[in-house]
């Protein structure tokens, strides 16, 4: 386990269903990685590209985002528009050099503490599999080149 | 796009505190070491350890550091805020701190309960905790915003939980709806014949209270009728009911069944006797329907499909209540809170063709049974087959869809039950008939059932343990001629058994109603992995759901039997009530804001509002948002492309600066 490389990410969990979706997990001692933190807001439409952007400058290796499974969003539509803006900020990040797989979008209900402990699990060891993001190196490295260096520098907030 | 530095509070002096919890978080993290860790950190002025925080002694612990030592942000290091961030909001309030000020570091269900390694965990509690620890000095202080409470609850559903949460609620003074779609209230147990384990007749202990709730003042029976939209929040719901038209004006009806008489259309299935007897165009469900008024069914009724008749009904009704011309009716109300009640649907056998049901002749379901053996019912309570004769033996299988990786894998509680209750009710009409019940386990687990089941092993009951795997009318030999043949596994005596039958009974379990998925998202709650709406918490809340102000009860939250419906329904009514009984109720400050001095007017914020909440002020060329009406989603913050509005509670800068910490070790 030391050497391996431990991959870190953050997940952001909507209130509502994908928190409480851990939460279960938890109270069924469903046991998973630990690489993930999880920060919670009310709704997955919330979170904004500039959090994803900024989770990888501080040396995220992938961000999770989890929601309400479509119909049952309690903001009704909230996560339609994550939805939405999900496949757009797929394609920003990948001119900005970010392999696919990195964000991941998934729908996790209250009920499904189980899908949860998969979701994490699954998803620490694709990262595991790309490797480190080392955007966090890269943008205190100001000698850093490359295009995609010079655009994660312009557009993350400071 | 960027969100700009807030000044942080001069001074900020963070209190941690981190929880043992018993040995559920200290057992799996090393408490000492993060403890040790938290009091190096910026900002943080103390940080401690105790067994139980949430405990009163845990709690002073809080209020002392804040009145002695000026605590202004305090980290609670424990289980999920779910369970105790008002406990603690609430100490940090009675110690005279603004209770936003406060956070909770998720370390038990999110770290020490499923982490197996304890280094491992120990990290990942201290990255958690640390992402709190960067995130208070941008908390801001909120109050909460009290909004004003309707005193009205709607209960949807009029069955025997219904009815018990309306008169409950009714008891205490509070104005009620109940709704329900069918043309009388009184659900699955009216078209029970008796009820275990007493052998109470069904209908003699539910046709009191229905017909108490049908007088009562303050309950509006909403019969026919279904709820269409559901809009608002707690305390403050507004919910569209449409009243089906019965085509009859209840006001003039009195339910004399003239009409019922005179109908020409006489061949329908009824749905009450499970399709087994039939009824008018024109009918009341049973005779002790609450209300007591026709109803006609326009899918039957020649004149509503545009034939011809002459409207035998319309001449025998001395009061002149039948009207071809009904419109339905919608009604707007507006409730403070609503319990659901909308109980279960039987799982229909024919979902597993081994036992031949819709098949084969005399393989019956449990409601089918419960309408033969009843009084009033298709056969006048006579125990007969299809040809009208006795059956000399009767085979009653358990488990049918239950138990079961192929249909439905949960235990319905009540089917071991109900099926000795049908041996007794065999037994009692047709003492020489053999009865076999073939059961995987014998669940009687509540008040005198086990003391049933005894009896009816005394009363001459077969038990054959095995689950049934097939029915057949396929004569193996000439004394199964014409008989039905049950083929089982009788594990006790290690054989397989072929039991002949004249009336094979399918026990099957109890599911979700087909549209609770539908009905769940009209509300705006969950449902849990088996298709029953979903609990707020399974042990300390199981009334409750996630929404504020929507509650459930009886069946539709899991299978359950009579004396635990109407326990729950009391259940629900209380926690209605706490609500309803106070003229505010407080609800979540993390609204949005918009400064009108930066946005430019692109509306994009207005169209994704999922709650209307946000509107354009003409005059300014701004948007504005209505506080009250936002229900704090955030969406608008995140749509809009000049980072305008901002979520309190949830500002771009407590998000950042969590992302920060989080990552930072």
């Amino acid at each position: 386990m030391t050497d391996q490389f431990e991959p870190r990410l953050i997940g952001f969990l909507c209130r509502w269903c994908s928190y409480n979706g851990a939460d279960l997990a938890g109270t069924s001692r469903l046991k998973y990685p630990a690489n993930m933190v999880p920060i919670k807001t009310n709704c997955s439409g919330r979170v904004d590209p500039t959090h994803i952007l900024k989770a990888f400058k501080e040396g995220a290796d992938g961000v999770l985002i989890a929601g309400c499974h479509p119909g049952d969003c309690h903001y009704i539509n909230g996560n339609y528009r994550t939805a939405g803006r999900y496949p757009l900020m797929e394609k920003l990040l990948e001119q900005m050099g970010l392999e696919h797989g990195r964000v991941r979008l998934e729908w996790v209900s209250a009920a499904e503490g189980e899908k949860f402990q998969r979701v994490v699990t699954e998803f620490t060891e694709e990262i595991r599999a790309l490797g480190p993001l080392g955007w966090g190196t890269q943008f205190h490295d100001e000698a850093a080149e490359g295009d995609a260096a010079e655009a994660a520098r312009e557009a993350v907030p400071a | 796009m960027s969100g700009e530095e807030e000044a942080k509070m001069p001074e900020d002096k963070i209190a941690v505190y981190f929880c043992h919890c018993g040995s559920n978080i200290a057992g799996k993290v090393d408490v000492d070491k993060v403890v040790a860790w938290a009091a190096e950190q910026p900002n943080v002025t103390v940080a401690r350890e105790y067994k139980y925080m949430c405990s009163d002694p845990g709690q002073d612990l809080i209020k002392d550091d804040i009145q002695k030592l000026g605590v202004n942000r305090v980290v609670v290091a424990a289980c999920s805020p779910t369970m105790h961030e008002p406990t603690f909001r609430k100490a940090a309030s009675d110690a005279g701190l603004n209770p936003y000020l406060l956070q909770m570091a998720n370390v038990r269900e999110h770290c020490s309960w499923v982490t197996e390694d304890r280094d491992e965990a120990t990290e990942k509690a201290m990255r958690i905790l640390n992402a709190q620890i960067h995130r208070l000095p941008f908390n801001e202080a909120l109050d909460p915003i009290e909004v004003p409470v309707n005193p009205a609850v709607m209960v949807v559903g009029g069955g025997i939980a219904g009815i018990e949460a309306a008169l409950k609620l009714s008891a205490t003074g509070k104005k009620v709806y109940l709704v329900e779609k069918k043309p009388s209230i009184g659900g699955h147990m009216a078209m029970f014949d008796k009820t275990f384990p007493t052998l109470d007749c069904a209908a003699c202990i539910l046709t009191p209270k229905m017909s108490a709730a049908g007088k009562d003042p303050n309950i509006e029976m909403l019969a026919y009728s279904e709820v269409e939209e559901v809009e608002g929040y707690v305390g403050n719901f507004k919910v569209k009911v449409r009243k089906k038209a019965r085509f009859v004006n209840t006001d003039t009806c009195t339910g004399c069944g003239a009409c019922i008489e005179a109908c020409v259309v006489r061949k329908v299935p009824s749905e009450f006797d499970q399709g087994l007897g039939k009824r008018s165009a024109v009918y009341i469900p049973f005779p002790q329907a609450v209300p007591l008024r026709a109803t006609i069914d326009a899918a039957n009724c020649l004149t509503l499909k545009g034939k011809k008749c002459k409207q035998p009904c319309v001449t025998a009704c001395g009061p002149g209540a039948i009207d071809f011309e009904q419109q339905d009716e919608v009604l707007d109300l507006e409730v403070g809170a609503i319990i659901m009640a909308t109980g279960f649907e039987l799982w229909e056998p024919d979902q597993d063709p081994r036992y031949g049901y819709g098949k084969l002749d005399n393989v019956i379901s449990s409601l089918e049974f419960e309408r033969i053996s009843n009084a009033s019912g298709p056969t006048g309570g006579h125990i007969v087959c299809k040809n009208g004769e006795a059956p000399k033996s009767v085979a009653i299988l358990h488990c049918i869809g239950s138990r079961d990786q192929n249909h439905q894998e949960f235990c319905s509680r009540v089917c071991c039950m109900y099926s000795l209750k049908f041996s007794h009710l065999i037994k009692e009409h047709l003492p020489d008939t053999e009865v076999y019940e073939l059961y995987i386990d014998m669940r009687c687990y509540g008040k005198g059932y086990e003391e049933f089941y005894r009896r009816l092993m005394d009363e001459g009951v077969h038990m054959v343990r095995g689950r049934a795997a097939e029915v057949t009318d396929l004569a193996m030999s000439p004394e199964e001629e014409g008989r039905l043949i049950v083929k089982t596994e009788d594990t006790l005596l290690g054989i397989v058994r072929r039991i002949p039958a004249d009336m094979v009974i399918l026990s099957s379990g109890l599911s979700p109603a087909k549209d609770a998925k539908e009905v769940s998202q009209t509300f705006g709650f969950g449902c849990s992995g088996n298709g029953f709406f979903l609990e707020r918490h399974p042990k300390l809340e199981p009334v409750s759901t996630v929404t504020d102000g929507i509650f459930i009860a009886g069946c539709c939250q899991y299978p359950k039997d009579i004396p635990d419906t109407v326990a729950q329904a009391g259940a629900a009514a209380a926690c209605a009530l706490a609500l309803v009984d106070n003229p505010t109720v407080k609800v979540e400050p993390t609204v949005s804001y918009i400064d009108p001095e930066k946005c430019c007017g692109c509306h994009i914020c207005v169209s994704v509002c999922p709650h209307t909440a946000i509107q354009f002020n003409e005059e300014k060329k701004v948007a504005e948002v209505i506080t009250a009406a936002c229900k704090g989603c955030g969406v608008c913050v995140a749509a809009c492309g000049s980072n305008v509005p901002q979520q309190a509670g949830y500002l771009d800068n407590q998000i950042f600066a969590e992302i920060e910490g989080a990552m930072a070790l």
